[in-house]
């Protein structure tokens, strides 16, 4: 539309946005991850260089890692890239259900003592989890999800109960006692 | 030759019909339980070692010896199938690996991998009868800041791994460090960064990190993706065996793993881990030939050579564990569980005092690793049927077992929140673009690192010049810093490149 509009790629390497997304926001990641490091290895004792404390290594390492984030930061501020490297949408659906099924699996198998919540055992814990992990597929047939959580408890009872012999509260506190 | 006569020894007491028919059972124990996702070779033989206890020695050390290799045989088939490590030398396995598996070409990988091993085995158990006694002075040349100076090596050599960014990836090592410092400081006792939870003061386990970050990262990310375009397998499984080319490709990058996984084994403090590293490292730098597949796309060499250098550096690092007595890894560690168990103390005594079962451990490593490959190629085409399996079964089956996975190494429910935690991490390490795989290297090796480092320090009165005026560690450094600007050149060319596109 305007005759200047050839110098647009010269005005846009000295404005302040964002060249790309994923740089910066790993930049700010270890940035704060580096900090947050850092500073709580100041609560230990730092000691010299010949004699290291515990908070020593730490702190030097944080340090750095802040220092990176920074430097990653600052690239992307500048460094134009294609497409702005943009992060896209997150998947919430499948991150909620995968998440909340791998707690499940916890909170069924052994209870959650400090809450009252009385552990339910293996069996009840893998048909939990599996119902609910299965949420987060595109398709989700309730008849499928029980015969593979069926299929799944006999043979997770029959390799790690009966053949490792590895020590799971299998079945409900309330029923075994 | 006195080798000969060892070996000879060895073999007259770990060969019998009944010996066999325990590596065997081990094996075929070691691989089914292994190929569980979720449970690695640590795990495995934790689960299994209780199993032998009932046995003589020898019968014991050669069924430990085939759960090894089944164990270590089956964590690599869950690599390669489902993108899972059970271990911290299977990360390396994986990048090509699984890439292999999903273009349909699983079934090449699993024979690569296994052969590679097997041949690199046999190599390694050859050295470590020929010069297990000459090969322990070179360890005592390893001082503190060596071993420092190798674990910059090693670390520098994990940043070519990454595919993506090189500040990125070395910011990756450097996380890695710090969540290995979590934990009691071994020095001081304090414990660092455990917020008063008395589980957070053991550190933070490796499986937890490797289910949570590759595990459910992978998962959540794959089921984020349309049902048509979603990254499993989706080619057609073709051939069960390695083709004409691909050994063609395969032997050359078999043979520089297995040198380098002998020469790196004897290195005691995760010379295996850093042999797969390296071997890889070192086969993504050699030319690339007309035709062949890049690297991280699904290149058999990617998958026999760092597989071979693992293997040939487990043998190998047999020296240190019988000489000083460090064993080189965790696998290694429960090993020596297992023999003083059986009053076997390792130690440079044992070859001396106790020939028959030192080189029957010797005969009897060599035979476990016969027993895979006799039992495990055939099972190829088991496992490659576990692709078929539609992924809307195969996910909701992956979390379970890592859940159980990481509640049976310590049962105990911290490890399940714990892993849940890190699988949000590792989503948004993927949304980020920033790659998982140096992470765990880093993970590894800071404590060492951090140990060393201290060590050397103290030695030298707080100068830090000792990591360049002690001639076997400059040179280890500067090794590393070739690596670095290596690495950087294409880089900073493309880089380069990209700005010219843009102008």
């Amino acid at each position: 539309m305007f005759p200047q509009n050839r110098h647009n790629s010269n005005q846009r390497r000295y404005r302040v946005n964002i060249k790309s997304q994923k740089d910066f926001f790993s930049g700010l990641f270890y940035t704060v991850a580096g900090a947050a490091f850092a500073i709580g290895a100041t609560n230990y004792s730092v000691g010299t260089g010949a004699r290291m404390g515990p908070g020593y290594f730490p702190l030097l390492l944080g340090i750095l890692l802040a220092v990176i984030g920074a430097f990653i930061m600052f690239k992307a501020l500048t460094v134009e890239t294609q497409s702005g490297d943009k992060i896209g949408s997150w998947a919430w659906k499948p991150l909620i259900f995968i998440i909340a099924g791998n707690l499940l699996f916890g909170i069924l198998l052994a209870g959650l003592p400090s809450l009252g919540v009385p552990a339910m055992g293996l069996i009840v814990a893998i048909y939990g989890t599996t119902l609910v992990v299965s949420l987060a597929g595109d398709t989700f047939k309730l008849k499928e999800v029980l015969v593979l959580a069926t299929i799944l408890s006999i043979g997770s009872y029959g390799a790690f109960v009966m053949l490792l012999k590895l020590q799971f509260p299998v079945w409900p506190t309330f029923i075994t006692g | 030759m006195e080798l000969f006569d060892n070996l000879a020894l060895g073999f007259g007491v770990a060969f019998t019909f009944q010996n066999l028919i325990y590596a065997f059972i081990g094996c075929l124990l070691g691989t089914l339980i292994g190929v569980l996702p979720g449970v690695g070779p640590v795990a495995t033989i934790a689960m299994l070692l209780p199993a032998t206890y009932a046995l003589p020695p020898v019968a014991a050390l050669i069924m430990l010896a085939g759960i090894y290799y089944g164990a270590q045989y089956g964590g690599s088939t869950t690599a390669i199938l489902v993108n899972l490590p059970g271990e911290a030398s299977s990360v390396v396995t994986m990048i090509d690996g699984y890439q292999m598996a999903r273009k349909g070409r699983a079934g090449p990988a699993l024979a690569a991998a296994g052969l590679g091993s097997f041949f690199a085995g046999c190599v390694g158990t050859l050295i470590l009868a020929a010069f297990a006694g000459p090969l322990t002075e070179v360890a005592f040349k390893f001082g503190p800041a060596e071993y420092f100076s190798l674990m910059v090596l090693g670390l520098i050599g994990a940043v070519v791994l990454a595919s993506g960014s090189l500040i990125k990836a070395v910011g990756m090592i450097v996380l890695g460090l710090l969540m290995g410092l979590i934990g009691t400081d071994v020095n001081s006792g304090v414990a660092r960064f455990s917020f008063d939870i008395p589980e957070l003061t053991d550190g933070v386990g490796f499986i937890v990190i490797a289910m949570g970050v590759f595990g459910y990262g992978e998962i959540i990310s794959n089921l984020s993706k349309p049902e048509e375009d979603r990254e499993v397998f989706t080619a057609k499984v073709t051939g069960l065996m390695p083709n004409a080319e691909d050994f063609k490709n395969m032997v050359p990058a078999v043979l520089r793993g297995t040198a380098l996984g002998s020469a790196l084994g004897i290195l005691p403090g995760g010379g295996a881990l850093l042999a797969a590293f390296a071997a890889y490292t070192i086969e993504k730098k050699t030319k690339i030939r007309p035709g062949e597949v890049p690297f991280g796309q699904g290149n058999i060499r990617g998958v026999a050579a760092p597989e071979s250098a693992n293997n040939s550096a487990s043998q190998t690092s047999f020296i240190p564990l019988l000489t000083l007595g460090i064993p080189p890894n965790a696998v290694m560690a429960l090993m020596v569980g297992a023999m003083t168990i059986h009053n076997i103390q390792p130690g440079p005594q044992v070859m001396t005092s106790n020939p028959e079962l030192f080189w029957g451990l010797i005969a009897s490593m060599w035979i476990g690793n016969a027993m895979l490959i006799i039992l495990n190629l055939p099972l190829i085409g088991i496992w490659i049927k576990l692709l078929s399996v539609p992924y809307r079964w195969l996910f909701p089956a992956i979390v379970l077992f890592c859940a159980i996975g990481v509640y049976s190494t310590n049962n105990n429910t911290w490890d399940i929140w714990m892993v849940a935690m890190f699988g949000v991490i590792g989503y948004i390490f993927i949304k980020l673009g920033m790659e998982p795989a140096p992470l765990l290297l880093g993970f590894i090796l800071g404590p060492m690192m951090e140990e060393n480092l201290r060590r050397a320090m103290l030695l030298s009165r707080g100068d830090w010049s000792v990591f360049v005026t002690r001639p076997l560690s400059a040179s280890l450094l500067a090794v590393a810093l070739l690596l670095l600007i290596v690495v950087a050149l294409p880089s900073i060319k493309s880089k380069r490149e990209e700005a010219f596109v843009e102008d």
